[in-house]
Formats: structure tokens, C-alpha cells, sequence
């Protein structure tokens, strides 16, 4: 009896992780199926994508769809679209990374009449709609001649963002206070403290914003369709919706194709960054 | 006199620090919240100057708008049946996950590339054209002998499309499960074997009251930003909110209204009444939240 019991458990420890493999594998499979038809339509011609859309690969390998994309439509290459999109993204960034920054250590570290009030405010607008402030702020960047420029998408990112605040005060306060009081002894300002000793060991948590924000921005489409309305500043985003809007042409191949490029960036700085992206996610729950 | 400079420098250089966020949360949130519920009482078209309606939006709202009404049920079916679905879903692939072996993170890799990627353009292009009429899905439906699916002519399909999309991106929701998986010490576990208990006790006892912190911070930040999905609605259904109004989410209809009818009071109103709605969602899952949260460190409930 034992021993059919030695047997079964001998048995099922070797089939264990085969059969997890095979189970986890083919859920893998599954969730990357979409993004690999994706990937191997662009190199389709573009009237057999749909003939042929149960097989993976192409019966013929159509680089011109990439040359054909990158032409573009509304009269710009792709690559204006994305020049326009980096510009966007750089200026966005490295503005809410210094502002989230400054904020993040005025909350962490310094010690002031009305702290917890406005740490319990910045909480609240973590969670706040943004639905709700939507039309007013496009009236308010109206009145102000913004439109058809990108001030109204990248202004509001050198005021911090509260996800990225609440990142970057989570990671200073697991700084210990001693080197604080050191510094302060020594003669070191809070500004100095700031500069010369919390940026250079909160380092991690500012690529982790700066992964996101470039996130954020690259894939933003609400902003440039709220307030660029000429197609010379046009983002990725607006160029990638010009095409599925002039579809009537069909050239699925060169979409997908752009599609494809409009990725690249965003899949590389993840697997460049990945172990960052994955410890931001987990110790924070910014949202991916 | 000296303390008194003292605390007042250590105040303002407190204040100096955080100024930028109070700037912008005046300037880009109070400010436009007052205004926006000022709007919210007028008809205002952003051309001539707001007039007064009282509560005539509101009333249009729940009385006359079938328009609305449609987008509130669409929204809440897309919540209510996307959010629990992507967060079970999370919640499985981050327990099979939650164990040693060499494989874990290349599939933990694989699991949320979908989410990095999820709000772009491109992916819902994709999501567009895989469910079309002879897409992929429709192949593979049909290769199980099941009749192919007309998604852009049935509005119940369209919408479940949305939810298909939301759900493949479980990965964010997974790794914060992960994270608070790995902070269950397996002695629990252990000691819960040798007393004989079955997986699914161990799961109904162990498992889901220590991770019930991190599932109530899952359920409201994905309950808000589920509430707040408008990219793949506006892409998939090229800003229509077809077929049939079928994937018309509230905030896609807010913007219409916005934007291309140029009904910004009437915006405004569905805006205060969506904040209102979750505003009061979130305070009963906080409140309830009593019941079924676990704190360690507080020794029980």
C-alpha cells in the first residue's frame, strides 16, 4: 500500500513540471499570438492579410509595406510623426521627473505646518477622474491660445504627477534620516541635502518615472486629438488613426507596418529597463 | 523670537519645495473642477458666453437622453464584468506563477508585455482588425465549428470585444499580486499541510485574507480606470461608439458631447455625475472593504 503511494507520488513529481510547462507555455502562446500576427501581417501583402489570416507567416515577405508607411499620410512621413511624438515626450519627462522629484522630497523629508493636508490632497487627486477637469482645461488653454501647440499636453507635467510623487516619497522615506542629520551638521542646506544626497540614491525611482512618463506620452492619444489640429504636429498616435480613418485605400500591410514601428520604442526601453518597470509596478501599482 | 524665524524657515522651505504641486493643482485641478461645476448648471457652446440653465442638463440627463442612459449601462456591463474578469484572471496566472522555477520570468515577461503596450494606437488597431469579420478569431471560432461572430453589427459582441481587450491586459493587476504573494511566508502554508488542509481551503483561508489589502487597491484603481476607458472605444470604433452604440463608454460619450456637438455645460454635468458615482463606489468598497480586508499588523479586522 505504501508503496503505491511512494509510486504515485514518484510519478507525479516527474510529470509536475512538465505538465506546468505545457499548461503556462500555451497560455504564453496565447497571450502573444495577437501581437505576433500583428508583427508578421506587416510583412503581408496587404489583400491577403484577411485571406490568410489564420496562418503566421507571410507566403511572401513584403518589406515594402515598412517603405510605404514610413511615406506616411496627410502629406508627412511617419518619421515627422515621430520626431513630433519624441519631442513631446522629452520635454514632458524630464519635466515631471525634476518637478515629482523636488515635490516628492519637500514631503519626505521636510517638516512643515499643513504637511499631511496636502499629502492627503495629492492622494485624492491620485484618484481623481480626470473626466472631470477635461473640458474646462481645454476651455482654459483655448482662452490662453494654446491650441494647435504643445504647451497644453506638456505644461501641466512641471507641476509633478501624484503617482509619480507618491513613488519617489516611498522610496526616500526608506532612506535613513541619520544621513539627513549628518549633512545638517556639516553645514549642508536642505537644497544641497536635496541635490548632493536624496537624487543620487533615489536614482532607481527616477528612471522608473521617466520609463512611465516616456509610456504615458508616446501612447497618449486624448491630448493631440484635444488640441493638434494641424497634421505638420502630429503625433504617433494621430498618425496611426490618419491611417485607419483613410482605410478606404486598404493598405492593411503598410498599417500594420507603422503599427509595428509605433511599438518599437516602447517594447525596447522594456526590455531594456524591465527589471526597473516590474519593481515600479509591483511597489507601487502604477498602472501599465 | 529666534525659534519663531526658525520654525518660519523651516515652514517656507517646506512650502518652497511642494509649491510646484500646489501651482498645479490649483491651476490645472481646483480651479477647473470649480469651474467645470459652474458649466455643469449652463448651455455653453464655447462661442458665446454660458447661460444659465439651472438644472436643465441634469434633467435632460435622466429624463430625455436614451443617448446617456445607453452609455451608463455600456460602461457599467464594461466594469462590472472587466474588472472582477481581469483581476481573477490576474490573480490565477500570479498564483501558478508564484513558485520556483527557472521559466517564472521570462512568462512573467511575456504576461505583461500586453499591458505595456495596451494603451497605444496600435493596439487597438490590432484588436480592430483580429476580430474582423474574417479575422483570427472568427477563424478559430469557426475551426471549432462554432458560427463566426459579425463583432462591428452586434452591439452585445462589440462591447464583449472591448472587455476581451481589457482582460489580455491583466499584467500590471498580476505583478502586484505577485508582489504580495511573496510576502506570505510558506511556513503558513506548511503548517497548514500538516494539518491536512486541501489546496482550495488553503487558498480560502491563507491565501485570499493576506493578499485581501492588495485586491481592495487592485479593485479601485482598475474600478477607476476602467470607469475612464476611452482610447480602444474611441480607436476600435473610430469614434462612433458603434455598432449600435454598442461600445459607447461614458467617457467617449462625454467627449462627443464635448467636442463635436460642442455641449460643453452638458459635458460638464455627465462629468460631475461620473465623479459623484465613483466618488461614492469608492467610499462603499473603502467602507465595506472593513469586512473582508485582513490587516496583519493590526492583529485581525
Amino acid at each position: 500500500m505504501s508503496s503505491t503511494r511512494a509510486q504515485k507520488g514518484w510519478f507525479w513529481r516527474k510529470i509536475k513540471w512538465p505538465i506546468y510547462h505545457i499548461f503556462v507555455g500555451l497560455l504564453a502562446i496565447l497571450m502573444m499570438y495577437p501581437i505576433a500576427w500583428m508583427l508578421l501581417s506587416s510583412f503581408k501583402e496587404s489583400r491577403t492579410i484577411f485571406a490568410t489570416a489564420n496562418t503566421l507567416l507571410p507566403a511572401q515577405w513584403m518589406w515594402d509595406n515598412y517603405i510605404t508607411g514610413w511615406k506616411g499620410v496627410g502629406g508627412y512621413s511617419f518619421g515627422h510623426y515621430m520626431w513630433n511624438s519624441l519631442v513631446i515626450v522629452a520635454i514632458s519627462t524630464v519635466g515631471v521627473v525634476i518637478s515629482s522629484a523636488v515635490i516628492a522630497f519637500g514631503f519626505a523629508r521636510l517638516n512643515f505646518k499643513g504637511r499631511n493636508f496636502w499629502f492627503a490632497i495629492m492622494m485624492v487627486t491620485l484618484m481623481l477622474p480626470h473626466d472631470v477637469v477635461l473640458v474646462p482645461q481645454y476651455i482654459i488653454f483655448t482662452k490662453l491660445g494654446w491650441l494647435n501647440s504643445i504647451a497644453p499636453i506638456v505644461v501641466p507635467q512641471f507641476f509633478g504627477a501624484p503617482f509619480f510623487i507618491f513613488l519617489m516619497v516611498q522610496f526616500i522615506r526608506t532612506i535613513p534620516k541619520d544621513l539627513d542629520e549628518a549633512a545638517t551638521i556639516d553645514g549642508c542646506g536642505k537644497f544641497r541635502l536635496f541635490i548632493q544626497i536624496i537624487l543620487p540614491l533615489i536614482k532607481s525611482s527616477l528612471a522608473t518615472a521617466a520609463i512611465f512618463s516616456f509610456y504615458w506620452r508616446w501612447e497618449d492619444l486624448l491630448g493631440p486629438v484635444l488640441y493638434l489640429n494641424s497634421p505638420d504636429k502630429y503625433t504617433v498616435s494621430m498618425g496611426l488613426k490618419m491611417f485607419l480613418d483613410s482605410e478606404s485605400s486598404s493598405n492593411w500591410g503598410a498599417m500594420f507596418a507603422m503599427s509595428i514601428v509605433s511599438l518599437l520604442p516602447v517594447v525596447a526601453i522594456f526590455f531594456a529597463f524591465q527589471r526597473h518597470i516590474v519593481e515600479g509596478i509591483s511597489s507601487s501599482g502604477i498602472k501599465g | 523670537m529666534a525659534i519663531r524665524n526658525e520654525s518660519l524657515k523651516t515652514n517656507l522651505t517646506g512650502y518652497a519645495f511642494i509649491s510646484p504641486f500646489i501651482i498645479g493643482f490649483l491651476a490645472f485641478t481646483l480651479i477647473p473642477m470649480f469651474i467645470s461645476l459652474y458649466l455643469s448648471f449652463t448651455s455653453y457652446n464655447l462661442f458665446t458666453s454660458p447661460r444659465w440653465i439651472g438644472l436643465g442638463n441634469f434633467e435632460k440627463m435622466f429624463t430625455n437622453d436614451p443617448k446617456y442612459w445607453n452609455s451608463v449601462r455600456v460602461t457599467i456591463y464594461y466594469v462590472f464584468v472587466g474588472v472582477p474578469l481581469r483581476l481573477a484572471f490576474a490573480l490565477f496566472v500570479a498564483m501558478v506563477l508564484n513558485t520556483a522555477s527557472r521559466m517564472v520570468g521570462t512568462y512573467r515577461t511575456i504576461y505583461y508585455l500586453p499591458s505595456i503596450i495596451g494603451g497605444s494606437v496600435a493596439v487597438s488597431i490590432m484588436w480592430r482588425n483580429i476580430f474582423s469579420e474574417q479575422g483570427i478569431v472568427n477563424h478559430f471560432l469557426m475551426a471549432f465549428g462554432a458560427a463566426p461572430v459579425n463583432w462591428f453589427g452586434n452591439a452585445t459582441a462589440a462591447l464583449g470585444m472591448l472587455i476581451t481587450l481589457s482582460v489580455w491586459q491583466f499584467g500590471s493587476s498580476m505583478l502586484i499580486f505577485l508582489a504580495g504573494l511573496k510576502n506570505i511566508s510558506p511556513e503558513m502554508y506548511e503548517a497548514a499541510s500538516v494539518d491536512g488542509a486541501s489546496p482550495v481551503r488553503k487558498f480560502m483561508n491563507i491565501t485570499l485574507p493576506l493578499l485581501s489589502p492588495v485586491i481592495l487597491f487592485n479593485l479601485i484603481m482598475q474600478t477607476i480606470s476602467a470607469f475612464m476607458t476611452f482610447v480602444p472605444a474611441y480607436v476600435i470604433s473610430k469614434g462612433e461608439g458603434g455598432p449600435l452604440d454598442g461600445t459607447m463608454l461614458y467617457s467617449l460619450y462625454l467627449f462627443r458631447q464635448a467636442f463635436m456637438f460642442n455641449n460643453m455645460g452638458y459635458a460638464a454635468a455627465m462629468a460631475w455625475v461620473m465623479l459623484i458615482f465613483i466618488g461614492i463606489l469608492t467610499f462603499v468598497l473603502f467602507k465595506t472593504s472593513k469586512m473582508w480586508v485582513f490587516y496583519e499588523s493590526e492583529g485581525g479586522r
